[in-house]
């Protein structure tokens, strides 16, 4: 461990309860270096979580931290945010959570703008309940609950979140680890609702039954898979076929922060209880 | 000016063997042990990518610049 | 303080609630509960409060419960399917110990139920609800008089023992309007969670003898871990069995052991009552009137009346029913609160159930032929 790890961690709390080679620690890792480099006091950070695997993320970082209900992470995070604006909200979300259970909660934060950061981590499986197919699982592959494989097409995380107005989104991998961090700064000075997609792997309930003998040739698999936003606007469709982007896919700031414009709601109170 | 070095250490007590950083190390300085946890085996080739720090999902690897002497 | 309004149910409630401090509202809209939201988007915003309309009840419970987490005093309210909804949040708020308050407007179920119309068949689902044992505190309030107080003190009552507090109102009580003239004794206080004591190590779960951990904000320096997993003294979850034993025993009976300051009971003309009848809500306001009516008449009947119906007057209905002749429990139900009687009595008076479910309110008159059938 280094002094990042030290700083930021519940170092008593280690080792974390993630399966060998999971992606969620080396998320974490990214997550903390990111909060480290933005210089954020660690009493002034809030981290939220939802229920599965990626939602123990929060009992191992050293700030104000809450682990919710499954699904609903974004309502309590939108909740400790309006309530006390200066703490630095974030929200940990796995593909279950952030698109099936909480999908509602998800499209409503995108769509009022409120200044917090979401990491979803996309793992394309329930894996805390040992494999059953997510909304992000691809066609074709095997999960528990689809022996015969899956049948229901994907969700695109992050496309979902642009259509549903989030004003700054990114997509990464556990692989990318630098390139994480950086969105994820990005994502954090990004004064509104702004979504990181993390695509990530689940060797133990994904992987063995999905043909990827390691945790390193599923990380290889993004390497080879994931590519540079810029870089792919300059290929051709038929070269994407099967890839995905990763950078920062979307950023807006014509969209007024949700703090803002309550505040404009907050003075014709004022200004109708005066009159 | 002399290369670089680096002192890279393995924490076996929390390392769960998942091979990430033997595969990902571009100059092969990991090896693995008869429980398959990771062993600091050629750290001479270390160039100090922290590639392995980086992907290692216990925080196990830790890689140091070695200070080295002025006079090489 | 004798100063006089004309006030809905409803309003009472959000009157009560601002008087107790409240700064933080949640909710999604559904009658008959949407006047509460109407009214705090309206008030809160001068206060420089927030007022939050979610996306469902369940986005809204959590909004509440992550609001009240950085010590900010917060109420939803709701009606029936958007109370169902609230269900696993409210365990939640429960285990975790935050504290928050849910005015829950009942009307007819179930499912969509007979819109609008009044019920109180929500009586058990507020105790019972959530999967899991869990404390709640619920306060049914009769009047809008009542409905300002009790709202008040439910938001203090919730600060106090960190625990969620639902206001069981219904329909009617919601909705009528009428003046209410407030007294001193009306005053609410204004209530805050107790913080933890600087320079001693802070416990966020602390197995305190009052039963009460103190509750640091988030954003105060404590940064500490809040979960629905069970939990140890810490707040980081455990499966030990002697301390998850500990902290069940102590969250779910914490409120035992301020009982006396959490139960209240009404008494009409109770001591030397013949029959006696057990109401709450507006299904109270009723019984109320057959007791002045046949009072009047000379006639021996009396009521009582819970306020804080969960945790259940056991003492209070014990001691108010020996000696009788018999006991009536009228709801608009199919009958709820008479199993609490019921247990409460133990056959030692006969109990007789007296139900609506055709959406209407439980008559003085069908009270009435009850008790003279009784007498």
């Amino acid at each position: 461990m280094g002094e990042i790890h030290e700083k930021y961690l519940r170092m008593d709390k280690m080792p974390h309860i993630w399966c060998a080679g999971c992606g969620n620690g080396i998320i974490m890792g990214a997550f903390i270096t990111a909060i480290d480099r933005l210089g954020y006091d660690k009493d002034e950070v809030a981290a939220v979580s939802g229920i599965g695997c990626s939602g123990r993320i929060t009992g191992y970082m050293d700030f104000n931290t809450i682990h919710t209900t499954h699904g609903r992470a974004l309502a309590f995070a939108t909740g400790i945010k309006l309530a006390k604006p200066r703490l630095k909200v974030f929200v940990f979300m796995g593909d279950g959570d952030a698109v099936a259970i909480g999908g509602n909660h998800l499209i409503h934060a995108c769509r009022r703008n409120l200044d917090m950061t979401a990491v979803i981590f996309n793992n394309h499986i329930y894996g805390m309940t040992g494999g059953q197919f997510s909304p992000t699982t691809f066609k074709n592959k095997n999960a528990t609950t689809a022996p015969y494989g899956t049948t229901d097409p994907d969700f695109d995380i992050a496309q979902l979140c642009i259509g549903a107005g989030a004003t700054y989104v990114a997509r990464g991998t556990s692989y990318h680890a630098r390139l994480l961090t950086d969105l994820i700064v990005k994502g954090a000075e990004h004064p509104g609702f702004s979504v990181i997609e993390v695509i990530t792997h689940c060797p133990v309930n994904f992987g063995r039954r999905n043909n990827f003998e390691s945790p390193a040739q599923m990380l290889l698999w993004q390497k080879e898979h994931g590519v540079a936003a810029r870089k792919a606007k300059t290929m051709p469709l038929e070269d994407m076929e099967g890839k995905f982007t990763i950078g920062e896919l979307y950023r807006s700031t014509e969209i007024p922060e949700y703090l803002e414009e309550y505040g404009r709601v907050i003075q014709a109170a004022n200004e109708e209880k005066k009159s | 000016m002399g290369k670089k070095r680096f002192n890279v250490t393995v924490d076996r007590t929390i390392c769960k063997a998942c091979g990430i950083c033997v595969a990902f190390c571009p100059m092969s300085v990991f090896t693995t042990d008869h429980d398959d946890k990771a062993v600091v085996s050629v750290p001479e080739r270390c160039t100090g990518c922290r590639q392995c720090e980086l992907l290692c999902p216990d925080f196990c690897i830790t890689v140091v610049q070695v200070e080295e002497a002025a006079d090489g | 303080m004798a100063e006089a309004k004309l006030l809905s149910g409803n309003d009472a409630c959000v009157q009560g609630a601002l008087a107790a401090g409240v700064r933080f509202f949640a909710g999604y809209p559904i009658t008959p509960s949407t006047e509460i939201a109407n009214a705090f988007a309206r008030e809160l915003p001068r206060r420089g409060g927030i007022f939050m309309q979610m996306e469902d009840e369940i986005a809204s419970m959590g909004a509440i419960i992550g609001a009240s987490c950085t010590g900010t005093k917060a109420v939803t309210a709701t009606s029936g399917p958007g109370f169902s909804l609230m269900q696993e949040n409210i365990g939640y708020a429960a285990i975790a110990e935050i504290p928050c308050v849910i005015i829950n407007v009942m009307r007819y179920g179930p499912s969509t139920g007979l819109p609008t119309s009044p019920s109180q068949g929500d009586f058990m689902q507020t105790r019972w609800g959530s999967h899991g044992d869990r404390p709640v505190i619920v306060i049914a309030p009769y009047t809008a008089r009542e409905a300002y107080r009790e709202t008040g003190r439910a938001v203090n009552l919730s600060e106090t023992y960190r625990v969620p507090v639902i206001v069981l109102m219904d329909e009617i009580l919601g909705h009528l309007r009428e003046r209410v003239e407030f007294r001193d004794e009306d005053l609410v206080q204004e209530i805050s969670r107790k913080g933890p004591e600087p320079g001693k190590p802070f416990l966020p779960y602390e197995n305190t003898e009052d039963g009460v951990p103190p509750f640091a904000d988030f954003g105060t320096g404590y940064r500490y871990h809040i979960t629905g997993l069970i939990h140890d003294e810490t707040g980081f979850p455990t499966n030990n069995p002697v301390e998850v034993d500990t902290i069940m025993r102590r969250v779910n009976g914490k409120l035992d052991m301020h009982i006396r300051d959490i139960e209240r009971t009404r008494f009409v003309d109770a001591d030397d009552a013949e029959i006696l009848i057990v109401a709450f809500g507006s299904v109270a306001r009723s019984a109320h009137e057959v007791v002045r009516t046949l009072r009047n008449e000379g006639k021996a009947v009396g009521m009582v009346r819970p306020v804080t119906v969960w945790p259940f007057p056991d003492e209070d209905i014990r001691t108010a029913v020996a000696g009788k002749k018999a006991v009536i429990v009228p709801e608009m139900n199919l009958g709820q609160m008479v199993r609490e009687v019921e247990r409460v009595v133990a056959g030692a008076v006969p109990v007789h159930a007296l139900n609506r479910i055709d959406g209407l309110l439980v008559t003085p008159h069908e009270i009435r032929d009850l008790v003279e059938d009784l007498l």
